[in-house]
Order: structure tokens, then C-alpha cells, then sequence
């Protein structure tokens, strides 16, 4: 073990894929020279770790601008022998190679009668929250969810970063990685040996019994300190983390939030059609009866992001407005207002 | 065709030169200062490429522009005031605060909007032109892009709707030689300006676009082109950034070597022109004086910055939709 932060265990998941496999090779823009920090060790060309010269320009390959060629090429390579890292920097340089994405990545498996595979990972980070202004604080990926053949991994720990990263580059199925990039920093012990996380498996962040929390990438570090508020409330929160997205660990959502019976969803993303859109249909056409009170969702609101830092401090999920929406879910449990209405 | 410009005109091109200069050089302060959230990009060192191909263009001409934004609107023309509490945030910004650094626009001046994506604000511009083409209101339209840009669909998307509808469109591309740590001609097939012989326009390239006066000629002659019928003109202007990619961006990487960097620094396009404006008889006082009244423009667009509020946190939800209502 050792203390890695998020960006860290990334490189790391990156450098034991290269050298475990010789067909996987990493392409993107600015990434000779390492310039978002998970392709080489320290910052400089000559300093230990540093990919370029550990694997060559052939497998360390600088792209030019051109989003919708560099997503097409990699599916192309992918489905001839390669396993491409795509690294994409910006999650909102995405939209650039939609066509790719939708009509080549996601669907050619499936036309061409599973002739072909697609092993690539595309990686990408949300740099929401840092004042980049409207175009570079997207979080798009319930867009990507909406499109079956993706496979999407949203990992909001060190430790989780590493593991699904591992296990998306072993998988012959596509798979889009959003990063937070609030979370790049965070720290912890992380297994210096080689280990997959299963995609499709989501993590009990912490045990509870009154309410559930369903947090996705950015919004669950918030749910942690929002929990840790209740429970000096006497508010006892279960946290469950998807960590993938597609597919998706549907079973451990519906046993916490029929445990709990009560459930809030919190993410980063916009309210219509989110994950947390797609979850509350879920647990509602599923385990209704088991609901005692109504869904909450906890998202940013269906508006695009301001660049003033006092206007979008208030764009997504915190810790006041997570707990905010448990104390509400509490209070419109049936059993305490029959209690309040018969008083 | 400059030896005919009046002195006010060279004046005013130099006075432009040292408000992005000015301004550029008060914003990276302002960033390291945590003044400014986020980065800015800075079109220090690029000059005279911005404010040749803006002195080109009419008031009434319009302009999209990229990431390296501040020079754009600055060269054609903008108050300083309201970009600059644009790049703070404030109410009194711009875009009252919603744009930032990337995404400034002042439609008053026919500046249509930087963007952050790189290559998107082409095909913009493109549509600019198509309007003026079609209401026959005889402006003309040119977009900013960089060499790394050159390498996005979109302009050749865009070049090729120009050229067989003969839009009066300039593509601009400033090429300061690299797109952040990579160098163009790692990643650029053949030459930028030679591409635009296969969509059938004309495509030059400004080798020396430290001056401000070849980049206004190059630009001029495309202006006219476009205005008089003739179509679309790609321009490709070697030049160079002065500064890192953004401002507080620290790459370890030496991508950039010293004695390059410093044959630039050499050309400096401010010194240039003014040793320039010399030689035309121009006196070193009316130089100095100039240079004082651009550093008092830039001290009252941050005088003005600093007595603005920030935008009401409501203001988030106004101007998505016309007529539509959404909640926070
Ligand atoms: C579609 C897209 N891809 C990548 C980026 C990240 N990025 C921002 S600026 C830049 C380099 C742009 O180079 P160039 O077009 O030459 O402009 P310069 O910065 O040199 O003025 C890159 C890669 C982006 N903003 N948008
Ligand atoms: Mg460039």
C-alpha cells in the first residue's frame, strides 16, 4: 500500500496497463508531455516514470486537435488489435466526436453481428466547480448513458480509480471514465499491486438504516460529510456509490433503499434525464411499496453553468443541500406525519 | 498600400497593440493574485497579428475568436472596463458575468464570442458571413483560430460551405507555432495556408506577423475580396505567445526552447511599431504619451472592476430561454 492521490492511482492503473500488454497504448492531446499529469512520474521529460520514455512515441502517441478523428481512429485500432486510452482531457471535448461515439463506438459491435470487439477506454474529467466557465464544466455523462453499447465508469475514490480503470481497459466493450476533477486531488492508501474492480459492482461507502444516499463521483465525498452531519442528528445514512454507471448495480440500490426505505440521489449533473433521473424510475417501478417516502433528487438544476464564482458556487449538490434533502425525506416519512396529524 | 494610412489610423493601431498588452499583462497578475478565478490565455507577444487583422475588418464587421480571447474584442474596438469585470465575474461584465475569460462577446463591436472549445466558433463566423450574404448588408466576417484548430473538422467544414457559396469570410489562423505543449509541425500535415487551394480560395501566409502592417495588408486584401463578391480568403500568420499556454500553468516540460523563445522576444511587434512610427516622424513624446494613456485605460477597467458588485446569485437563472422560466 501507499498513499496515492486520485490523479496518481490513475497514472498508476495507466503504467501497469502498458506495461502488462503491449497492445495498449495511449493517445490524446498533450500527452507526451504529460501536461494532465497521468503519464509520467514527476513533471519532467527526464524524471522517473515518465511514459514517453518509458514506452516510446509509439505507444505514447500526441494527437492534433481533432476530437471527432482521434475517438474514430481509436475505435478503428480497437477493432484491429489495439486497446487504446483515449485521453480526451475535457469531458466536454466529447461532443466534438458525438458521431464517433454514437454511430461507430457504441453501435458497430452490435450491426456487424459481433463480428467486431471494441476494447478502448476513453477518459475524460468534469471540471465543474473551478469557474472554467460554460464550456469547460460539463458533466455529461447521462448523455453517454442514454446510448446502449457504452459501458460508463464514474469512480470517486483513489482506490476505485485505480481498480476501474484496470478492469475498463481489460474489457472488450467500450467504456467512457468521468472524472471530477474536484476529486483528482483526494488522498489515500491505495493497493500498489495489480487488482481489478469489477465494472457494474457499486461500494457501500458507509453503512446506515434510516435513509439511503445513492452519490455519484463528485457529490459523494458531499454525501460523506452530509452523513456524518446527520449522524450527529441521530440520522443514521446508508451511502451507496454506483461507481459504474453502465451497467449498473442495480441490485445493491434497491436492497439499501428497501432496508432504509428512503432514498436521495445526488449528482453533479443536470436534473433532466440524469443518473439520478434514471435511478428514481428504477427504485420506483421496483420496490414502490417499499418506498415511506417520496424520492429525492439532488442535482443540478436544468441550466447551463455560470463562469462568476457567485453564481456557481450554487449550481451543484453540497453537503448543506444533501442534507437538507435527507431532513426532508425524514420529515415526510408517512408514519411521522400520522403521528404529527393524529398529536 | 500602409504607406498611404494616416498617421491617426497607425496611431490608433499602436494604441490597440498596447491595450491588449496592457490588459493581458494586468490580467496574468490578477490570476497569480487569485484575483481572477480560473486561467486566462494571453495574446501577449501576438499582437500585432490581432490588431492588423481588426483594423482590417469594419466596426460593423463581425468576428468569432477562440480561448486566447482578450485580444479579439480589444482589437476591435471594445472598452476595456467591461471585459475586464467580465474576467472577475462581476454584474458590470460583458456578459454580466456568465462568460468569463473564454467566452467573451461584445456584440456592439461585431465581436460574436470566444470560445473554449477549440475549432467551435468557426463554422460562427462562417454563419455570420451567410447572413450578411444574404441580407446584402455588405459586412464581412472573420474568425480567429489557432494552428492547433487547424486540425478541427469544423474549418474544413466551413471552408468548404464558404468557398461554393462564396461567403465573405477570413479565416484567421494565428499560428504561434503550438497548440499548448505541442508544436504544430508534430501534428500538421503540410502547410496550413496551402489547404485552401483544395476548396478553390485564395490562402496566404503572413511569414512575418510581428508586423502589424503586412498582417492589416494580407487582412485588408481579403476584406475587400470578400466584400466586392470574391468569396472566402484563409490567412495563416506565423507569430508567437510570449507567455505560457494559460496563466499559472507550470509544465515541467522544456517543449519551448530558450533561443527560440528569445529570437521572438527580439520581435517584439510593440517595439516594432514603434520604431516604425519613429522613422515615420512620429515623436518619441506622443509614443510616451500614448503608453501612459493605455496604462490609465487599463487602471480604471480595473477601478471600475473592483467598484462592481457580483451578479445577485439569481442572475444564474436568467438568459437561458426567451420566454421560459427555469428553476433553481
Ligand atoms: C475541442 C477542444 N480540444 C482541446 C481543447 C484544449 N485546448 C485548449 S487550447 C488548446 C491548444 C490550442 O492551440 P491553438 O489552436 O494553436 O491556439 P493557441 O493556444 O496556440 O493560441 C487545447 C488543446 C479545447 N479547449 N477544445
Ligand atoms: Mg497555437
Amino acid at each position: 500500500m501507499s498513499v496515492m492521490t486520485y490523479l496518481g492511482a490513475i497514472g498508476a492503473a495507466q503504467r501497469e496497463a502498458m506495461e502488462a500488454d503491449e497492445r495498449v497504448i495511449i493517445m490524446g492531446e498533450d500527452v507526451e508531455a504529460n501536461v494532465y499529469g497521468t503519464t509520467g512520474g514527476g513533471k519532467s521529460r527526464s524524471s522517473e516514470g515518465d511514459f514517453l520514455q518509458m514506452f516510446g512515441k509509439k505507444r505514447i502517441r500526441n494527437t492534433p486537435i481533432s476530437e471527432e478523428g482521434i475517438v474514430g481512429a481509436a475505435a478503428g485500432a480497437a477493432m484491429t488489435g489495439l486497446r487504446p486510452i483515449v485521453d480526451l482531457s475535457y469531458s466536454s471535448f466529447l461532443y466534438m466526436a458525438m458521431d464517433q461515439f454514437v454511430n461507430q463506438v457504441a453501435k458497430n459491435r452490435y450491426m456487424f453481428g459481433g463480428q467486431a470487439s471494441m476494447p478502448v477506454v476513453f477518459r475524460s474529467a468534469m471540471f465543474y466547480g473551478l469557474n472554467t466557465g460554460a464550456h469547460h464544466s460539463d458533466r455529461p455523462y447521462p448523455m453517454f448513458m442514454n446510448v446502449p453499447g457504452l459501458k460508463i465508469i464514474a469512480p470517486a475514490s483513489p482506490s476505485d480509480a485505480k481498480g476501474l480503470l484496470r478492469a475498463a481497459i481489460d474489457s472488450d466493450d467500450p467504456v467512457l471514465t468521468f472524472e471530477a476533477v474536484l476529486l483528482w486531488g483526494l488522498k489515500e492508501e491505495v493497493d500498489d499491486n495489480e487488482y481489478r474492480i469489477p465494472l457494474g459492482k457499486a461500494r457501500t461507502v458507509r453503512e446506515g438504516t434510516d435513509v439511503t444516499i445513492v452519490a455519484i463521483s463528485g457529490s459523494v465525498p458531499e454525501a460523506i460529510l452530509a452523513a456524518q452531519d446527520l449522524e450527529d442528528e441521530g440520522v443514521s445514512v446508508e451511502i451507496i456509490d454506483p461507481r459504474t454507471l453502465v451497467p449498473l448495480d442495480t441490485r445493491a440500490i434497491l436492497e439499501s433503499t428497501a432496508k432504509t426505505g428512503r432514498l436521495v440521489i445526488a449528482e453533479p449533473a443536470h436534473r433532466t434525464c440524469g443518473a439520478a433521473a434514471e435511478i428514481s424510475a428504477l427504485v420506483a417501478e421496483e420496490i414502490f411499496d417499499a418506498l415511506r417516502a417520496p424520492i429525492v433528487r439532488v442535482t443540478a438544476p436544468d441550466m447551463q453553468i455560470p463562469f462568476s464564482p457567485s453564481l456557481e458556487k450554487q449550481m451543484y449538490p453540497t453537503r448543506a443541500t444533501i442534507g437538507d434533502a435527507v431532513r426532508r425525506v425524514l420529515d415526510s416519512a408517512p408514519q411521522r406525519l400520522a403521528a404529527e396529524i393524529s398529536r | 498600400m500602409n504607406a498611404t494610412l494616416p498617421i491617426e489610423t497607425l496611431l490608433e493601431m499602436q494604441r490597440r497593440m498596447l491595450r491588449i498588452r496592457r490588459f493581458d499583462e494586468r490580467a496574468s497578475k490578477m490570476v497569480k493574485r487569485g484575483q481572477i478565478p480560473g486561467t486566462v490565455h494571453t495574446s501577449i507577444g501576438q499582437e500585432a497579428q490581432v490588431v492588423g487583422s481588426c483594423m482590417a475588418l469594419g466596426e460593423q464587421d463581425y468576428m468569432s475568436g477562440n480561448h486566447r480571447s482578450h485580444g479579439h474584442p480589444i482589437g476591435k474596438g471594445a472598452p476595456l472596463g467591461p471585459l475586464m469585470a467580465e474576467l472577475v465575474g462581476k454584474a458590470t461584465g460583458v456578459c454580466k458575468g456568465k462568460g468569463g475569460s473564454l467566452h467573451l462577446a461584445d456584440f456592439a463591436v461585431g465581436s460574436l464570442g470566444e470560445s473554449g472549445i477549440v475549432g467551435s466558433s468557426i463554422p460562427i463566423a462562417t454563419g455570420a458571413a451567410l447572413s450578411a450574404e444574404v441580407l446584402g448588408n455588405g459586412r464581412v466576417s472573420l474568425a480567429f483560430f489557432g494552428d492547433g484548430a487547424a486540425n478541427q473538422g469544423s474549418l474544413y467544414e466551413s471552408m468548404n460551405m464558404a468557398g461554393v457559396w462564396k461567403l465573405p469570410v477570413i479565416f484567421l489562423c494565428e499560428n504561434n507555432q503550438y497548440a499548448l505543449s505541442t508544436p504544430a509541425h508534430t501534428v500538421t500535415s503540410g502547410v496550413i495556408a496551402e489547404r485552401a487551394a483544395g476548396f478553390g480560395m485564395e490562402g496566404v501566409r503572413v511569414e512575418d506577423g510581428q508586423s502589424v502592417l503586412a498582417v492589416y495588408d494580407a487582412v485588408s486584401t481579403a476584406v475587400s475580396r470578400a466584400r466586392e463578391g470574391g468569396g472566402p480568403t484563409l490567412v495563416e500568420v506565423i507569430t508567437y505567445r510570449y507567455n505560457e499556454h494559460s496563466e499559472g500553468l507550470r509544465l515541467g516540460t522544456d517543449y519551448r526552447d530558450a533561443a527560440e523563445r528569445s529570437t521572438w522576444l527580439d520581435r517584439d511587434p510593440i517595439v516594432l511599431f514603434r520604431d516604425h512610427l519613429v522613422s515615420r516622424g512620429v515623436s518619441a513624446d506622443t509614443l510616451d504619451a500614448l503608453e501612459a494613456e493605455v496604462l490609465a485605460e487599463v487602471d480604471l477597467a480595473v477601478a471600475f472592476t473592483n467598484d462592481s458588485p457580483y451578479p445577485e446569485p439569481s442572475a444564474a437563472f436568467e438568459d437561458l430561454y426567451t420566454d421560459v422560466e427555469v428553476a433553481a
